[in-house]
């Protein structure tokens, strides 16, 4: 269980190698992934979350530093076994909609891979039933909804059986429902089959249901640790540019209030859960 | 208009011909369009246009609404049909107006033309309601596939079928975005002389062309992480089901050619 799945060490790198005076996009970065966590990458626009991701799947190679997944340096030649080994999901529902209609899509990993028919049906089943987005076979992107799109996003990259999964600002472009869905959806798969799954993303909320949190800011890690660690730091976040969650915005309100709030609440029901009994606990 | 318009639309339905393989289907297409020029007087003729619509009573596409569907391409119909009458001359004349002299040879030929028009517009149009564009995708996929010996990329080209049928509504969707969010900053789009309309569209394509470009290259990265390196070592989802009544038919057609080979003149 405690193998490393991804692993970045003294990861530089810069989107111009010539011009020295541009600030790299990520500068020296190392942190390690074990199977089976939940990891949230959270930074502001231009903290370099998004080329971490590329470099993770092989999209980039860095200028100095290794990054290795799955006990494999990420190199041309181990690249197309590395990324079988995981799924990404993207921002945008719509431009990573490959496949004409529903299972087309799911199936589209499986098809470059090579996966023999049969085992494509099974495969495709089974992971629209993880995503609970069995009955819509036949639809066509455009009659789904954001969130039903990346739930299916969810689902392609599944089928693979991947041992690490990585959400892109997956939730980004998604009204709230369909940010509730697709979270849920990792929630349960997470439950279910204790995927290692990476999420990059700028909403906290979203970063509190992880069991570590890596805070990126200008390129660099700022901060790592449990999010309730994280989260402590309060106002650090803030500067950051960082909103942090609605019950923690709240608890230190009532504080600065004069309300003596316990503990740090990740969730709303927990801040509710204190503030019910307040007065009974006195 | 466009509603009605039905090139290229595809309506699902459980008949026969829906049921027919796709690569059958449009086997039987290019070899029908091949032998409606084996007709030459009028018993052939008549034996084309009785196929025709034995087709259309299979696929359970209400005449009506193909009929309907095909409007605009009556006009164009009776357009060549004038054509024919009033500019072929031989035969008999059967009448003459002032200067227009309508000749037997004349209306014989506009009536055939228009026949052979009609059919190869009836049978084209069956095969695209009847059969979703994925499916046609697939048979011309498969259909293609021995000129990847001469190193025509067959899957490319597939694939970019596909890929440009899956966009079409996409593209609609933000096409009708843009207009409005052009609309909304108080552009015309619409009216006045046709320079001034053809003027207001390039504020509508440029952000359109914009968003597409980056709409591919969103689409190429995710497909690449999908592990997606061309067409060698690929399986397929999509598998095709060539069947007894897909063979039959195209039987039925070289049947039908003999038939009218016999009857010609």
């Amino acid at each position: 269980m405690n193998s490393i799945i991804m692993s970045f060490k003294d990861v530089t790198f810069t989107y111009t190698p010539d011009d020295q005076s541009v600030r790299p996009a990520v500068a020296d970065l190392s942190f390690s992934i074990e199977e089976g966590e939940w990891i949230a990458l959270v930074g502001h626009n231009g903290s370099g979350k998004s080329t971490i991701a590329k470099l993770m799947n092989g999209l980039l190679f860095p200028q100095a530093g290794e990054v290795a997944a799955m006990n494999l340096t990420m190199s041309e030649e181990s690249l197309w076994d590395i990324r079988s080994q995981m799924g990404m999901v993207f921002q945008n529902p719509d431009n990573q909609f490959v496949g004409a209609t529903v299972q087309d899509d799911v199936a589209f990993a499986l098809e470059n891979n090579g996966v023999p028919h049969e085992e494509m049906v099974v495969r495709v089943k089974e992971s629209l039933r993880q995503v609970k987005m069995e009955e819509f076979l036949d639809h066509e992107p455009h009659h789904l909804s954001g969130g039903q799109k990346q739930r299916v996003a969810i689902a392609g990259a599944l089928a693979l059986r991947p041992r690490l999964l990585i959400l892109d600002e997956a939730t980004s472009m998604l009204d709230p429902q369909g940010r509730m869905e697709v979270i849920e959806t990792i929630r349960e798969l997470r439950e279910e089959t204790g995927l290692t799954v990476i999420s990059i993303t700028h909403d906290l909320e979203e970063a509190a249901l992880a069991d570590r949190i890596i805070v990126m800011n200008a390129g660099r890690k700022h901060k790592e640790g449990t999010p309730e660690e994280v989260f402590l730091t309060g106002n650090e976040l803030t500067t950051l540019g960082l909103d942090l969650p609605f019950a923690m915005r709240m608890t230190h309100l009532l504080r600065e209030a004069g309300v003596q709030v316990l503990g740090e609440h990740m969730t709303e029901d927990e801040l509710v859960e204190e503030l019910w009994t307040f007065y009974s606990k006195k | 208009m466009m509603e009605k318009m039905i090139f290229g639309r595809f309506i699902p339905g459980d008949s026969f011909v829906h049921r027919m393989d796709p690569r059958a289907k449009i086997l039987f297409v290019f070899l029908f369009i091949a032998i409606v020029f084996v007709a030459n007087n009028t018993l052939t003729y008549l034996l084309l246009l009785a196929f025709t619509f034995f087709v259309v009573f299979l696929s359970k596409i209400r005449l009506y609404f193909l009929v309907n569907g095909l409007k605009p391409v009556f006009i164009l119909l009776i357009f060549t049909f004038m054509l024919h009458i009033f500019f072929t001359k031989g035969g008999d004349l059967l009448f003459s107006f002032g200067f227009v002299e309508v000749y037997e040879e004349g209306l014989r030929q506009g009536i055939f033309i228009s026949i052979r028009f009609l059919v190869l517009v009836f049978i084209t149009s069956i095969l695209t309601l009847t059969t979703s564009p994925i499916s046609i995708t697939d048979g011309i996929e498969v259909l293609l596939g021995p000129f990847k010996r001469i190193k025509l990329p067959v899957h490319e080209l597939a694939l970019m079928m596909s890929i440009s049928l899956r966009f079409i509504p996409t593209l609609m969707d933000e096409t009708g975005k843009i207009l409005k969010a052009q609309m909304a900053r108080g552009s015309d789009i619409g009216s006045g002389p046709l320079k001034k309309r053809i003027k207001a569209v390039v504020p509508l394509l440029i952000p359109l062309f914009v968003s597409a470009f980056k709409r591919a290259e969103d689409l190429a990265t995710a497909m690449e992480v999908r592990g997606y390196r061309g067409g060698e070592g690929r399986t397929r989802y999509r598998q095709l089901d060539w069947r007894m009544r897909d063979t039959l038919s195209l039987l039925m057609l070289v049947g039908f050619t003999a038939v009218l080979w016999y009857f010609r003149t």
